[in-house]
């Protein structure tokens, strides 16, 4: 099937230019986007076998040492479909995120937070026949960033998500049901639409939780659906 | 009431973070085994092998250094490695199409080793000139960056998107520069006078 894709919703993403979030503003494409449609370049994209992923990548609690990362138990699944409804199978998804007392482990955050000696922050996983995938981590710390003097993300993982081709690429960030920092966070209040930032909002799931052991939260992701071709639109050749 | 399709997962800005998901070796972290991207062509696969290097200059032209900078292309043949490609099964082993850097911590500048791709069939039969799609994402990006790498041997005169752009000059921003045999260097502007054209695709 060489279906062309649905055309992205600008209005309902952040615009590149938010200047409440101040480093978009020197990052922020000032003319109009070309806007072209779906050739073989672009519903195409990278693909992924399990080949390439360990048997821990998801498990961000045990993944960096063996031994267990201190923070909140959680569980982080869901499902990724696309805009008809469809399951994204073999989607790849990465995730990062800092340790419980908000600091990542990384050479440029100088956050005075301690690094947790057994908590990395990474995984990966590929979503299974139905769309579904899961991770299990430690639940991040809020942290303060430079933007104004006492700017603060709420806690958030994350995200980046491979689809079926180059125009479904994503990357973005999961929250937390019940974050008091929503209204003051100034990356998440890039996203115009109140309800378009309810849906990086993972509620909690007490259902998919492991008793005595982990919270859960649901992260359902929806990628661009594509047309079904009643009347043919060939993107390769005549 | 209107026909509700869902809406797609809104967009985050990938913050300056992004290497430790999506090239954790960069961020110092070993517990992998593979890292992803590292290989777009690998060394049996025909092509000529070419180097493409180039930093992101923000509005102020101060070079990112904590961009990570995705790239895909086709093969010698215009054949991409995926399975919607009627000709994708045709492509060699060891070729994946797929490459991923950052800009480097001090210098800014990403590089990737590949091959030059083939001419890609277009629509309506309509050949796409060579190119690289790149996808740039940053801090301080809110949704990341699709744009492409043309070169500048090519007759690009009949290339479909190039000649979409209306403004000749801007044309240019998708050409990288010759800098010796094999060897190309293109610059990404985020804003400014020669901003970048940016897709939409
Ligand atoms: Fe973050």
């Amino acid at each position: 099937m060489t279906a062309e894709y649905f055309q992205r919703d600008r209005r309902w993403h952040p615009p590149a230019l938010t200047p409440d979030y101040k480093t978009s503003v020197a990052r922020s494409p000032s003319l109009p986007l070309l806007s072209i449609e779906n050739s073989l370049s672009e519903i195409t994209g990278p693909t992924f076998s399990h080949a390439a992923l360990g048997g821990l990548d998801n498990d961000l609690i045990l993944n960096f040492t063996g031994e267990p990362a201190i923070g909140e138990r959680t569980v982080v699944h869901g499902r990724v479909t696309d805009e008809t409804g469809r399951p994204v199978k073999g989607a790849l998804l990465e995730v990062w995120q800092a340790n419980a007392g908000g600091r990542y482990r990384h050479v440029k955050d100088g956050y005075l937070a301690p690094l947790d000696p057994n908590f990395g922050g990474c995984g990966r996983c590929l979503t299974d026949e139905d769309g579904f995938y899961v991770f299990r981590t430690v639940k991040p710390g809020a942290y303060p960033f430079r933007n104004y003097s006492n700017s603060w993300r709420m806690a958030h993982i994350h995200f980046s998500i491979f689809g079926a081709g180059l125009t479904q690429r994503l990357i973005t960030q999961m929250y937390f049901e019940g974050d008091p920092l929503r209204d003051q966070d100034p990356i998440a209040q890039t996203i115009p639409d109140p309800a378009a930032l309810d849906r990086l909002v993972a509620p909690l799931d007490l259902n998919a939780s492991v008793p005595l052991d982990s919270l859960a939260y649901r992260f359902d992701i929806v990628l661009r659906g594509r047309r079904q071709t009643v009347f043919e639109n060939k993107l390769e050749g005549a | 009431m209107p026909l509700e399709y869902p809406k797609e997962t809104p967009a985050q800005t990938a913050g300056p973070f992004v290497h430790i998901g999506a090239m954790p070796r960069i961020a110092g972290f070993t517990c992998f085994d593979v890292e992803l991207g590292q290989q777009i062509a690998g060394p049996d696969v025909p092509g000529e092998r070419i180097v493409i290097e180039g930093q992101i200059l923000d509005g102020t032209g101060t070079p990112c250094r904590d961009t990570m900078v995705e790239v895909w292309q086709a093969d010698d043949q215009g054949r991409y490695a995926h399975p919607e490609d009627p000709r994708g099964a045709e492509v060699a082993d060891g070729f994946t199409g797929f490459g991923r850097a950052h800009t480097d911590f001090d210098t800014g500048l990403f590089r990737f080793e590949t091959i030059k791709p083939g001419i890609v069939p277009g629509r309506h039969g309509r050949d796409q000139a060579p190119h690289v799609s790149f996808w740039i994402v940053a801090r301080g990006i809110n949704i990341g960056l699709h744009t492409r790498m043309y070169f500048p041997e090519d007759n690009t005169s009949t290339d479909p998107v190039l000649s979409m752009i209306e403004q000749p000059h801007r044309r240019d921003t998708l050409i990288a520069e010759r800098t010796a045999d094999g060897q190309y260097r293109f610059d990404i502007r985020l804003q400014g006078d020669r901003e970048t054209v940016f897709l939409d695709v």
